[in-house]
This record gives structure tokens, C-alpha cells and sequence, in this order.
């Protein structure tokens, strides 16, 4: 018993000195946004929020808003928030009723470059 | 004039410097994320650890081979050199219910060695094109457990497509996607001799003929995980947002040596589920004919991704970023 247990200790060091001891995180994929993915809302929103499953590096982070011209909507850098390091968030400009696109790009802090997109819709005034 | 060419000079370098390093992703393309799926070869080069494959399943009688259970344990390392360029090593273990000599043997197979290049890679529409090059090494597992005495080589191309860039009105299908392989399996040797004494004390010379095969195969899978993501957000429940169905097409076709036409296959359909750091596969496998098997196996997968696991060691390619 004793020489089994010397054995899953030994089995366990090596395995660490192998794979190292770094702090693991993974790829940071969407996880929900404001407003949500593909949803028709009636107020025009002054903001897009978008969470990830993981910790992000804002500095190499970006979130552009366009509307069905292809014109920027989104006013002003994105940004984390210190209290929620896994969401990024930007204002917006006064929009109106329209389809709008929602483009993402995050680095995680693993170094994991995701990207992605979606639509929301406005069905009302701003 | 030229200090200021050394100050921008220097600002751009120090910049760059302090650009974390920029690590690829498995599976990727674009938005996409392709799972690694249990049956065929994934298209893309990734840090990757399957282990264990599991799988379980009556098969007929063929000759002399009498017809019984298999059950194969397997893993397989997938390792960067460079980004676009991996090694994969894969062994197995395998348990035979009676084995061709009537008897229940166990044993490794053979070893296999796989290099791959990813040569292709479309964000906006979502697809890899990769070649690889296979090698089982004869001879390096037990041949009562079922290991070939000679080597297979193995080239191959293999696809993946995701549905992204489908138009508004088929929205709902962008979460699909396609994987698939051709390859040829080729024997090092046309045939194995086998010696027997017969029942009046001669020696019989018989040979077993080992054909070249043209095997294919592609998996159809609906990504829930993509769906929620990118197309709309359903309110799914959060095990059943990470959820991807698929079904797995594997078909093996003899070209000659007397097995033409005879072909093998399984359908597998299955469910994957992929987290953070390791996903989870089973699969039911059926026969397509009674030449493949008559009854239903069951395939699990527990596969790890090391380049979320260990970002900074072992999950990023040996050279370049």
C-alpha cells in the first residue's frame, strides 16, 4: 500500500515538473451579451455589454457597434469594468429602429485570441 | 530626420515587445470552434490529449477469425512544432473475445506516428484544409491482441467547413458544420505467410493478402454552443449550451488483393460536450452491413485541451508563436 502511495506521489511530481505549474485559463468565448444575441429589443439601448468566460486584456480588446450602412454606432473605446473583468462593454450613439451588428475581438489573459459577431435588433424610437 | 526614424524605429519595436504573445487556437477558424471528434481525424493541428477513447462492440466472423467482442482502449498526443504544423502519437489497447486462436487475448497495438500541416485557414468562411501523413509501426504491438506485423502509411487530406457564412433567411443552419478525411491506407507488404502442419505432418504455406484501402469519412454537427453565440441566444440551460449533436460517417473501401467491393463502415451518432478545459463524447456505432457487424457498440472520448490547460508550457507550439 505504502509503495502504491510512492508510487501516485512520484507519478504526480513528474507530472507537474512536466506540465509546469502556470495558471491555467482557456479561450474566452461569449457567454451573454445586452442585448442578447439575435433579440429584437423595443428601447433603443445606450449601451452593448458583452460577457466572456474568461478574464480579458482590454488593451488588446476591441467592440465596434455598426449599423445597416456599415457606420459605426458605438461611441467612444470599450472597456472593462474592474468589478467584472470578464465583461466588456461600449456606449452608443443615439440610434434608432434598425438591424444592428455587434463585432467582438478579446484577448484573454492566457494570450487566446477569440472573435466573433452578432445582431440585434431595435423595433422602436431611441 | 534619422533620430527621428530611430525614435519611431524604437517606439514600433517596443510596442511589438510588449504585445503579449498571440496564441493560436484549437480548432479555430475565424469563430468557429470545431470540437475533435471521436471516429475521423480532425482537420486542424492543435495541443491536444485524447485519452482514454473507449470502445465496445461485437464483430462477425471473418475466415478463420471467429466472430466476437472488442473492447479497444486508445490515446492519442497531439503536439505543435510549429503553429500550423503538429505530431500526433497514438497507442491502444485491446481486449479480444476469443481472439483468431479462440482464445481471449489482450495487448497493445501498434504505435502510430501522424504529422500534420494545416496549409488553409478561412475566418470569414470558416474553413480548414489540412494534409497529414500517418505511419503505424508494425510490429510494435502484441499480434495475438491484433497488431499487423507489417506498416501502414497513411496519407491524407482532411476539411472542415462551418456554416457561418450562410445568408440571413438559413440563419438557423449556421450552426452546422462539416469535417471530413480521404486517405489511403497502404500495407508495407502485398501479403503475410503463414505456416501451418497439416493433418498428415506437411508443412502448408498460406497467405493473407492485405490490401490497399481508400478510406473516408465526415462528421455532420450542430453547434448549440454557436447557436447561442453568434446566431441567437435561446435561453439554453448552461449544460445544454455547451452541447454539440453530431453523426460520424466512417467508411472503409478495399481497392484489391481480392477484397474489392468489400466494403466496412459505421454511422455514429453521438453527442459531444465541450467545456473549458476538456470535452466529453459518446457515440453509438452502427454497422452499415453485416460485413462491418451486426450489433450496435457503444464509443466515449474524455479529450483535454492542453493549450487552454497549459498555456505558457505545453500547449503552445515549440517554435513560433
Amino acid at each position: 500500500m505504502a509503495g502504491r502511495v510512492k508510487g501516485l506521489r512520484a507519478t504526480l511530481v513528474v507530472t507537474a515538473l512536466l506540465f509546469g505549474f502556470s495558471a491555467a485559463s482557456g479561450h474566452a468565448f461569449l457567454d451573454r451579451a445586452d442585448p442578447r444575441v439575435g433579440s429584437t429589443v423595443k428601447i433603443a439601448p445606450t449601451q452593448v455589454r458583452v460577457w466572456f468566460t474568461e478574464r480579458l486584456e482590454p488593451a488588446f480588446s476591441t467592440l465596434e457597434v455598426f449599423d445597416e450602412r456599415g457606420e459605426r454606432v458605438d461611441n467612444g473605446p470599450p472597456r472593462t469594468d474592474e468589478s467584472s473583468p470578464h465583461m466588456l462593454q461600449v456606449p452608443l450613439k443615439s440610434i434608432g429602429s434598425g438591424t444592428y451588428r455587434v463585432k467582438w475581438r478579446v484577448l484573454s489573459v492566457d494570450t487566446h485570441v477569440t472573435e466573433g459577431d452578432f445582431t440585434f435588433r431595435v423595433n422602436g424610437d431611441p | 530626420m534619422r533620430s527621428g526614424r530611430v525614435a519611431v524605429a524604437a517606439a514600433t519595436l517596443l510596442t511589438l515587445a510588449s504585445v503579449p504573445a498571440l496564441a493560436a487556437a484549437h480548432g479555430m477558424a475565424g469563430q468557429r470552434f470545431f470540437p475533435s471528434t471521436l471516429t475521423i481525424d480532425d482537420p486542424f493541428v492543435a495541443d491536444e490529449l485524447s485519452l482514454p477513447t473507449f470502445l465496445h462492440i461485437k464483430q462477425p466472423g471473418d475466415g478463420e477469425v471467429p466472430a466476437g467482442q472488442v473492447t479497444n482502449i486508445s490515446g492519442e498526443l497531439s503536439k505543435r512544432i510549429f503553429p500550423n504544423f503538429g505530431i500526433t502519437l497514438g497507442g491502444e489497447w485491446n481486449l479480444l473475445d476469443p481472439a483468431a486462436n479462440n482464445r481471449t487475448e489482450s495487448g497493445f497495438g501498434n504505435l502510430e506516428v501522424t504529422l500534420k500541416y494545416q496549409f488553409f485557414t478561412n475566418a470569414a468562411h470558416e474553413t480548414i484544409l489540412s494534409v497529414a501523413f500517418g505511419w503505424e509501426a508494425g510490429g510494435t504491438g502484441r499480434q495475438k491482441a491484433g497488431a499487423e506485423s507489417f506498416d501502414l502509411f497513411k496519407p491524407a487530406l482532411l476539411f472542415g467547413k462551418g456554416m457561418g457564412d450562410l445568408p440571413d433567411p438559413l440563419a438557423w443552419l449556421r450552426p452546422l458544420a462539416v469535417t471530413g478525411i480521404v486517405e489511403g491506407v497502404l500495407p508495407s507488404r502485398s501479403g503475410n505467410k503463414k505456416f501451418t502442419v497439416n493433418d498428415d505432418g506437411d508443412l502448408e504455406v498460406e497467405i493473407e493478402k492485405n490490401p490497399n484501402v481508400f478510406h473516408w469519412g465526415f462528421a455532420v454537427m450542430y453547434s448549440l454552443p454557436y447557436l447561442q453565440a453568434f446566431v441567437r441566444d435561446v435561453g439554453l440551460p448552461v449544460i445544454i449550451n455547451r452541447l454539440i449533436p453530431l453523426v460520424e460517417i466512417d467508411i472503409s473501401n478495399p481497392l484489391d488483393r481480392g477484397f474489392a467491393g468489400k466494403t466496412t463502415g459505421t454511422v455514429n451518432p453521438g453527442i459531444i460536450w465541450a467545456g473549458k478545459y476538456f470535452q466529453l463524447g459518446l457515440e453509438a456505432v452502427v454497422p452499415v452491413n453485416e460485413r462491418t457487424g451486426k450489433n450496435v457498440g457503444i464509443r466515449g472520448q474524455i479529450h483535454f485541451f492542453l493549450d487552454d490547460l497549459f498555456p505558457h508550457t505545453l500547449g503552445r507550439p515549440l517554435f513560433g508563436r
